[in-house]
């Protein structure tokens, strides 16, 4: 284990830099000024499954190894709804999950925002039109942001949250 | 004793479906066959519906032979095969969820896939308006001072929703009893009338973790319902995705299975080696998780000329980095500590199961798809089936380590072959049926194809092998403690998605 740790030393850090500004700055447009005004430079992220294939969680998970090092923005996933500033949200909404998701936003606390991540919470996705989905994140609570994608890159996700977090314009939290 | 196939002779032979024989058999003949599974003379691949029928996949190991029952429902019933064999009764609820179809004298009729939340009854069957459905009654469980601890369907960590009801007797977990379904989306009824284009980008999002698995399975059901054959450039490369993404999800296992324990150092660099194993999927073909790379027919575009060179860098990298993990895992009392001895899967239950996978394999069940019924290229491949008598969270630890070393190897040996030449061939629309096993990195999936006259998709179905592996986690933390079950949880690491489709 020794090794392991003086190596990991020696070699520096895997992390990348910041992923472009210019994007991150398109997506900030569409959320409020008051988010950033509330949430400063920290924000506690509640991700939830409603119906996604697992693709974007496991693009979700990929934050938090050493090349993106999501921690380092002051961006942190939460345990529970009821410590979140937002909700992360994959999935096309199944039925079956569409009222846990509503509960879930129930429980978490004012001021809060909605990320619908990858294609399917946007729209549906492949799966709009199934008897078994409510064809997107819009269907059963306001939406905030949206990052397309399927999934969505690791660094577009990352883009899509920084914007959160750099939002210049725009109207007020819910 | 009868063969799977001079069982099946029996029955009316259906000649469409290829590469297995499928026969429709009477109710008598169909509950000879389940007498059969129950005493472990076959194994259950799978048993799905269809508008005026159930079917029944299965394999004969001793023989080495495969084939698939029809029974006929035209009054909506069938004859149970879950009351004698247990791994059907999953399969036999969603039938009857999906399709209407009621398993006659079956031991647990409660609803599977079906929460009463999609407003209809039977929506690939009858699809008749329905309201809520009853609430849902858990396993009893008796004594004294035993206490229920419910979980989910939104868990604390990014994982896919499920709920899980754990009874306890103080630490100790007494009976646990998983509910999925939340995350179904109903993909064999998007499928039903859709073209095969639309029908593989379907199955490629059966479970994200698996894409290039279930599309090479779907892709490959097609071609054999088709009868064609893809060029060996296109096998060659399909073979490389599907290393490439069993590696990247072993190298994410190792690491999080370690970190449910605490132990986070293994996280943080199994974590880079996944990350460095899709940047390498990302440069060859374009996707970091490689979705939609495999098509019916061979391949969406050929691999690009940089991805030799940045697939034999992340296999240099991986056998730089990953022996030190390994002595690292082993040498770490503390983590040895959590995994060994915990979460037992017993070999009789995996056998009866048919449990795939690691979770097979580390219970004494060397089953494995790219070598029973041998797939091209692993036919002329020779490679080595780990397989491991312990049974615990520490075995399926130790048979992804081993399948990671054997994955490495395969992965140069496909480079330093690779054939040239076209990576697609063209799937003229026409009628057929074709059935599929594929080896993903969880376990064997299993696709079943109908082909319309005008060449589009009249019935798929896939299945994921968390079927048959989720209720043996609930055999497995049995008379452990609360707190191991994340550990034991992550060691099996099945799939919702794939599972509730």
């Amino acid at each position: 284990m020794r090794q392991i740790l003086l190596k990991s030393l020696l070699t520096g850090p895997l992390t990348e830099d910041v992923p472009d500004a210019t994007e991150v700055a398109a997506l900030g447009s569409a959320v409020g000024a008051a988010a950033q005004a509330r949430l400063g430079r920290s924000l506690a992220i509640r991700e939830v499954d409603a119906g996604s294939c697992n693709a974007c969680e496991l693009e979700i998970h990929a934050l938090s190894n050493a090349f993106y090092d999501l921690e380092r923005f002051g961006l942190k996933f939460v345990a529970s709804p009821r410590h979140a500033d937002v909700l992360l949200v994959t999935g096309p909404v199944s039925r079956n999950m569409a009222e846990a998701l509503q509960r879930t936003h129930e429980a978490t606390p004012a001021p809060k925002w909605v990320v619908a991540a990858g294609d399917c919470a946007i729209n549906g996705g492949v799966f709009a039109g199934s008897y078994a989905v409510m064809g997107g994140v819009e269907a059963v609570l306001p939406v905030d942001l949206r990052i397309p994608g399927c999934p969505p890159t690791p660094t577009a996700l990352l883009q899509g949250l920084l914007a959160l977090l750099n939002a210049n314009e725009g109207r007020a939290a819910r | 004793m009868q063969s799977l196939t001079s069982l099946l002779a029996a029955g009316t032979r259906s000649f469409t479906c290829r590469p297995w024989p499928r026969a429709v058999l009477d109710p008598g003949a169909w509950s000879a066959l389940a007498a059969h599974l129950a005493q472990g003379r076959f194994t259950l691949v799978s048993l799905w519906g269809d508008v005026d029928a159930v079917h029944m996949a299965l394999l004969d190991e001793a023989s080495v032979e495969a084939g698939i029952a029809t029974c006929l429902c035209p009054e909506g019933r069938f004859p149970s095969v879950g009351q004698v064999h247990p791994p059907a009764q999953r399969l036999e609820r969603a039938v009857r969820d999906l399709y209407g179809h009621v398993p006659e004298a079956a031991p647990d009729t409660r609803p599977w896939l079906d929460h009463g939340r999609w407003g209809i009854d039977a929506p690939l069957g009858a699809a008749q308006a329905a309201g809520e459905g009853e609430p849902y009654a858990f396993l009893a469980a008796e004594g004294a001072a035993l206490h229920q601890i419910p979980v989910g369907p939104v868990h604390a960590g990014i994982i896919e929703p499920g709920h899980f009801r754990f009874t306890c007797h103080g630490e100790t977990v007494v009976r646990l009893e998983a509910r999925l379904g939340y995350v179904h989306k109903g993909i064999e009824g998007l499928m039903v009338g859709a073209s095969v284009e639309e029908a593989a980008r379907l199955a490629g999002r059966s479970s994200g973790d698996s894409t290039v698995a279930f599309a090479l399975a779907f892709a490959r059901a097609v071609e054999a319902a088709r009868g064609i054959g893809v060029p060996p450039r296109a096998i060659w490369l399909r073979a490389l995705a599907a290393e490439l993404e069993r590696l990247a999800n072993h190298f994410g296992d190792v690491g999080a299975i370690c970190n449910d324990a605490a132990f986070a150092l293994m996280l943080a660099h199994c974590g880079v080696l996944r990350e460095r194993t899709l940047r390498a999927a990302q440069t060859a073909f374009g996707n970091r998780l490689m979705m939609d790379v495999v098509i019916p027919g061979g391949l969406s575009n050929d691999m690009t000329p940089d991805g030799i060179a940045a697939v034999r860098a992340l296999v240099k990298t991986a056998r730089a980095t990953f022996p030190e993990l390994i002595r690292l895992y082993d040498d770490t009392t503390s983590i040895q500590d959590r995994t060994v001895g915990t979460g037992i899967v017993r070999e009789a239950l995996a056998r009866r199961f048919g449990a795939g996978g690691f979770v097979g394999r580390a219970s004494g069940r060397s089953f494995d798809a790219r070598r029973f019924l041998p797939y091209p290229p692993y036919n002329q491949m020779p490679f080595t089936i780990p397989s491991r008598q312990d049974g615990d969270v520490n075995a399926r630890i130790w048979i992804r380590i081993q399948e990671i070393e054997e994955s490495l190897s395969l992965v140069t040996r496909l480079l330093d072959t690779l054939p040239a030449g076209p990576t697609q061939t063209s799937v003229e629309p026409g009628p057929g049926e074709g059935v599929a096993m594929v080896e993903g990195f969880r376990g064997d999936i299993f696709a079943y194809v109908r082909l319309d006259r005008e060449g589009r998709m009249a019935r798929a179905h896939l299945r994921d092998p968390s079927w048959f592996q989720w209720p043996l986690l609930e055999a497995a933390i049995e008379g452990n403690i609360v707190a191991d079950f994340p550990l034991c949880n992550k060691s099996f690491n099945c799939s919702y998605a794939g599972h509730d489709l």
